[in-house]
């Protein structure tokens, strides 16, 4: 079960002026900005809003209201680096916070309230300590981000959702708190709609054709059908380990006896929690201050210690210890689950070998790069050079037959070579041919096999494909560019047959 | 008398042979089809976990080499992988249907440098879940190839090393050193170009007997064509030794 607290700050900016100047406290003010000529008030304090001053009125207007009404100039910065520092200030509740769209924070909470003893406690401590730094909130815990996003900001009766009471605590609040946009606000309103009890009933295809589709996310994610994701401040990296060496480390060996040593525990890690690591970084801190690292990729999920440990020794020799290394730290940056499906996938090589193979293909890719390894598909195309396609994954399975219909040569010439030729008369293949200086008679002849350009992918002329023997017995791809009916047509050689 | 003495000499051959590693594994007897060329193998069977070496001097020859290391693979590998290290590779992978082979089940590694390659077929060799190795480059000394031969003793893959015009047809450790050249097909009566028929050429091969012979690829099996025994010379003989 997933809880979220979100957290509403309703005068982020003024509370924060007010925390610098004390004085202000009680002080109607507002913060300011030009536009279109006039200042126009981005924020205003409690005992402004008492007034009747709000945002978005033009300071001229307001001073007519109140004559001592104190203008500062607004910091558009402001938000942003005041929401970091309290969301960083926040981590202290839960490792996952997020900062939400200008005026609020997001926190994930799962499994975390039980430590200050229940929700309820653990919220009043929140409030308690952000309303004694100065801050004006609001706050509320739910099993969405939607839910409690909605209650903190309209929520009237208590800021604890229930488990699974989404939908109760969603009814009666306005439209406004499925965070939607102004324009499908506004035709909520026309059409009568204050409350989301009112269309939440409705058929799904009218509310999307009417409002469009982000209505029916926002309350799928309010009520928990869709998962929503946070973006957090501190990114989740649990996959790490470290060794600290007694004395600086300058050997290759006890470079090797670390890297060991860190890649078990993680490992070990990986396993109880059924997960491999694709990525992972290994860094050596120097005394002097430089760190080190090296990294290595995988091509499927990995936690086998000695194939990890072999694309490491590939690149350990890059590691310059200079005077002695005193930390190191290995962390793997990419981490999948390994699944029994997974293996299904790869097992084109059905004695279920697909392991070994990998950890060869990877130990080659980390050596020799990634690049130099190929695997290829049949593609659906006639023209010889389109006719194969790599393979994008070592598990991907050709869409569509081999043909072996038509023959091919088993070497194929990346580019087609000019040939001088004698051809009794148009449409025949070849009496003889010049290649590479070299006089090949023709005894056999088989063709001419016509394929066209693909005028979709590529403009040019039809090749006319031959298979010559020549008298000592060598096959040839041959074919010619065009026909004798247009000028004279060049001849290529593009293959050898076994 | 005469039986226990031939007795005892198999029981040596036997020995001498399992020294050599190339003790029959159980189970892994291949069938080629090609009946007249095991028996110039030792112990009339066609040596897997053993490195072979394929000589080519022109590009036709490289073709029907590769051709003939295509029909070979098939038999060796029937569902596995096989890998295909390579420097300026131009086989064409869709060709290797006509020889049996899901072209989809060869991984191809294509590199520049010789060091790269010759350390490539050698990580290959040691990988037991590969089915065969090809590994194509010119230049294989005595020293690189026992390197591929102790790596091939332990994981029993076989390997296939094609070299393409080299410099000097030195000494290696290889098991066996192939010449294929191509034949011109026969289809009598039918105009047109016939199934692929080789010259297959068996210069060395430790333990056995060289010879030549002429083998066609067709419907998806080895063929013999005419069986031509070369009678070598005592000097020739002690070369494939």
């Amino acid at each position: 079960m997933r809880r979220y607290v979100a957290i509403w700050f309703r005068h982020l900016k003024t509370d924060w002026m007010v925390r610098r100047q004390p004085e202000l406290k009680d002080v109607p003010f507002v913060m300011a900005a030009p536009e279109h000529g006039r200042m126009v008030i981005r924020a205003a304090n409690t005992a402004a809003q008492a007034k009747g001053i709000d945002v978005s009125m033009v300071v001229a207007d307001c001073r007519a209201i109140l004559p001592g009404l104190q203008v500062f100039d607004d910091k558009p910065e402001l938000t942003e680096k005041a929401l970091s520092a309290l969301a960083g200030w926040c981590l202290r509740y839960t490792p996952v916070v997020a900062v939400d769209n200008l005026d609020g924070l997001i926190l994930d909470v799962s499994g975390c309230p039980h430590l200050w003893g229940g929700e309820k406690p653990y919220l009043k401590e929140i409030i308690t300590k952000l309303r004694g730094f100065g801050y004006d909130v609001r706050t509320a815990i739910a099993d969405t981000i939607g839910t409690a996003w909605a209650v903190s900001r309209y929520g009237k009766i208590t800021p604890m959702v229930e488990h699974s009471y989404q939908l109760e605590a969603m009814l009666p609040l306005p439209p406004a708190a499925l965070r939607l946009e102004a324009p499908i606000l506004e035709r909520l309103e026309k059409l009568g709609l204050y409350q989301i009890q009112s269309f939440i009933n409705m058929p799904r295809k009218a509310l999307r054709r009417r409002f469009g589709q982000t209505i029916l996310t926002r309350l799928d994610q309010a009520l928990g059908q869709e998962y929503e994701v946070i973006n957090p401040i501190q990114p989740v990296e649990p996959y790490q380990e470290r060794l600290p060496s007694l004395e600086p480390i300058r050997t290759a060996t006890g470079i090797e006896i670390a890297l060991k040593q860190l890649l078990e525990k993680l490992t070990a890690r990986l396993n109880k929690e059924e997960k491999g690591l694709r990525k992972c970084m290994f860094k050596c801190y120097r005394i002097d201050g430089i760190v080190q690292q090296i990294e290595i990729g995988t091509s499927r999920p990995s936690r086998n210690v000695a194939h990890l440990f072999k694309l490491f020794e590939l690149k350990i020799v890059s590691i310059a210890p200079a005077l002695g290394i005193e930390v190191f730290t290995l962390e793997a940056t990419i981490v999948e689950d390994i699944s029994a499906q997974q293996d299904a996938l790869w097992d084109f090589t059905e004695g279920g070998n697909g392991t070994a193979i990998g950890e060869l293909l990877d130990r080659i890719a980390g050596k020799l790069g990634a690049d130099t390894i190929h695997r290829y598909l049949p593609d659906e195309h006639y023209w010889p050079e389109r006719s194969v396609k790599a393979a994008s994954t070592l598990a991907e399975k050709p869409q569509t037959r081999w043909r072996t219909d038509l023959p091919r040569p088993i070497h194929l010439l990346r580019n087609p070579e000019t040939i001088e030729v004698t051809v009794p008369m148009p449409d025949y293949p070849p009496m003889l041919f010049r290649y590479k200086g070299e006089l090949h008679n023709v005894s056999k002849a088989d063709g001419p096999e016509r394929i066209e350009q693909e005028w979709w992918l590529n403009q040019g002329l039809y090749r006319d494909y031959y298979c010559i023997e020549d008298e000592k017995g060598a096959r040839y791809w041959l074919f010619r560019e065009g026909s004798y009916e247009h000028g004279d047509p060049k001849w290529f050689i593009h293959g050898f047959f076994a | 008398m005469q039986t226990a003495k031939q007795d005892i000499i198999q029981q040596l051959q036997k020995e001498v042979l399992s020294m050599q590693r190339l003790k029959k594994v159980s189970g892994s007897i291949l069938n080629t089809g090609l009946w007249e060329v095991e028996k110039a193998f030792p112990d009339q069977t066609f040596p897997v976990g053993a490195v072979h070496e394929f000589i080519s001097n022109a590009k036709e020859d490289a073709a029907a080499t590769n051709g003939f290391m295509a029909g070979l693979i098939n038999k060796l590998m029937k569902k596995g992988t096989a890998v295909w290290v390579s420097s300026k590779r131009t086989l064409f992978p869709p060709a290797l249907k006509i020889f049996g082979i899901e072209p989809e089940r060869i991984i191809f590694i294509d590199l520049w440098l010789q060091k790269d390659v010759l350390w490539a077929i050698e990580e290959a060799l040691k990988c037991d879940a590969v089915s065969a190795v090809i590994g194509e480059l010119s230049e294989l000394s005595f020293t690189e190839s026992r390197r591929l031969q102790l790596a091939v003793e332990q994981s029993r893959v076989t390997g296939f090393i094609h070299r393409y015009n080299p410099k000097s047809e030195n000494i290696t450790a290889c098991v066996s050193r192939w010449k294929i050249k191509p034949l011109a097909s026969d289809i009598s009566g039918i105009p047109g170009t016939g199934f692929p028929r080789w010259n297959v050429q068996l210069l060395k091969v430790r333990n056995g007997k060289p010879g030549t012979w002429q083998i066609e690829w067709s419907a998806g099996q080895f063929k013999h064509v005419t069986r031509q025994t070369y009678s070598l010379t005592e000097i020739q003989k002690r070369k494939a030794g």
